[in-house]
């Protein structure tokens, strides 16, 4: 136990493992939020569908050997986004259908673009690295932290903001509508801030695993509250924690970042339904 | 002038009409109940009532104060609300919501509305409770709360007592005639014509044209009524 402790102490002395803490429990907290509202929408495929999308853009920025890929991948994650979740029911191909054909389509164009034309001599390695972001996120500069703690601030921000509208849109479109809400606009938004939130989280568990830190939070804290406030703010804390231990984890025993965190996620998940199931038997 | 006057409306999906000449009116204090088979244009006559969706021609016109946003609307269940974990509390408060316009939270007076809703239909109690939880029955009272927030004028039902058993029907029943008698308008939409027959004062029959717009009297003695016993 000293050992792990003095071995940790020792990492956290290094400001690129500090980046990683801050930068990943952002994350965490952004993703965890909405969620709920994709989960409840039958929407949880869309986190890894545009992720898978943003892997593509990823490959296009590198070919272009762009620096800050962010400035290409945001745009086309944001409008894929868009183009799925507000125009999502008026168009001729269904929801699911759509995510799962741009998502392979992306990865698939994406892979094939990198081999062709990337430089790089570890293409594998670069690879494994977008869809696991197993290295990314210990290899952030101050630049990167700064913008993804504006960027996390704004998601917070906007969230709060229109927490309530987010809330009747989620449970009752139609009534929403009838009174007069404009219920197309926050879809919009949602889309937005979705998108945005997926961009952030490549850096942390890269593409594959974004599905998982955006439900996993979401669907057990579903298991153990009753309001929809509540189950908001328990899955901010469960995603919080989970990637704070995972990232502990990964430094202590050198496992990969994301997956430790996703089976973090996952043991929580299955402890809260054992602990509902037992409340429910029991009371 | 009416409330809410519907001329030569045809209501339909992608240009194909559901269902056409629909021609009727609903005055303040009305109970109107539209009643048809399935497929016969019922739900298309409401969401294009609502405003979710556009009359493919004719015309609906509104007046006597009453807003097109100002219906209250208590919608069939969706498959969504069943397992949504939200209580009471937050569904009923949500109905106060396009009173907030720009304002991003609720103030007092809107939980204020909220609380005296919830006490109208008794449901007070069960405010901390999950929705998921509750009985068909409350359910629908919650969902009712939740139209009185938004309007104190014109209510809109969906087949609302489908799923419900006889006496929690009855028991429905009674509650919106005594917010009729209170002056609230009635629009509900149901197959179940007996009942539509009891308590509404104008019943629309519609079947993929106009059937039949009157007051009840009238319909009892109608050939409609007579070819849906």
């Amino acid at each position: 136990m000293n050992e792990w402790l003095s071995k940790l102490q020792f990492y956290l002395e290094f400001p690129f493992v500090q980046y990683a803490l801050v930068v990943g429990t952002l994350i965490a907290l952004c993703s965890s939020l909405l969620g709920v509202t994709l989960v409840l929408k039958r929407f949880s495929y869309i986190g890894d569908g545009l992720s898978h999308v943003a892997f593509g853009a990823a490959a296009i920025a590198t070919i272009f050997q762009l620096t800050d890929n962010i400035i290409i991948v945001m745009p086309v994650t944001i409008l894929t986004a868009v183009l799925l979740l507000a125009k999502g029911q008026n168009t001729n191909i269904k929801g699911d259908a759509a995510i799962a054909m741009l998502s392979v389509g992306s990865l698939a164009i994406g892979y094939l673009l990198l081999n062709l034309f990337s430089n790089s001599a570890n293409l594998s390695g670069d690879v494994c690295s977008t869809l696991f972001g197993s290295t990314s996120i210990l290899t952030l500069s101050e630049n990167e932290v700064k913008i993804c703690i504006v960027i996390s601030g704004l998601v917070v921000f906007t969230f709060i903001l229109f927490y309530n509208k987010i809330f009747a849109v989620t449970f009752d479109e139609n009534f929403a509508k009838a009174t007069g809400i404009k219920a197309e606009r926050y879809n919009f938004l949602i889309a937005i801030v979705i998108a945005v939130i997926i961009v952030l989280s490549m850096n942390l568990v890269g593409s594959l695993l974004i599905s998982a830190l955006i439900i996993f939070p979401a669907l057990s804290s579903m298991r153990i509250i009753r309001n929809f406030k509540g189950v908001v703010i328990c899955s901010g804390i469960i995603s919080v924690l989970c990637a704070f231990v995972g990232m502990i984890v990964s430094i202590l025993i050198s496992t990969p970042v994301g997956s430790t965190i996703v089976v973090a996620d996952i043991v929580v998940f299955i402890l809260s339904c054992a602990s509902s199931k037992f409340f429910r038997n029991g009371g | 002038m009416a409330y809410m006057s519907c001329k030569n409306l045809v209501l339909g999906y992608d240009g194909r009409a559901v269902t056409r000449d629909l021609t009727f009116e609903v005055n303040k204090g009305d109970y109107l109940c539209i009643v048809g088979e399935n497929g016969a244009g019922k739900s298309t006559l409401i969401k294009t009532l609502l405003g979710l969706m556009e009359p493919l021609e004719g015309s609906i016109t509104t007046d006597e104060g009453l807003k097109t946003y100002e219906i209250g609307y208590l919608p069939q269940q969706t498959v969504v609300q069943r397992d949504f974990p939200a209580s009471v509390w937050e569904i009923v408060l949500s109905g106060t919501l396009a009173k907030c316009g720009r304002r991003p939270f609720y103030s007092r007076q809107e939980k204020k509305d909220a609380e005296e809703n919830m006490k109208k239909m008794s449901i007070w109690e069960l405010r901390k409770k999950c929705y998921r939880n509750l009985s068909g029955g409350q359910q629908q009272r919650v969902l009712l709360a939740r139209a009185l927030c938004a309007t104190t004028k014109l209510l809109l039902l969906d087949e609302p007592v489908s799923g419900l058993d006889p006496k929690v029907t009855t028991e429905f029943y009674q509650l919106v005639e005594g917010l009729n008698k209170e002056g609230i308008t009635i629009i509900m939409v149901s197959h179940d014509i007996h009942a539509a027959v009891q308590y509404a004062n104008y019943i629309l029959h519609i079947n993929q044209k106009q059937f039949f717009f009157g007051e009840k009297e009238a319909y009892l003695k109608s050939e409609e009524w007579k070819l849906f016993q």
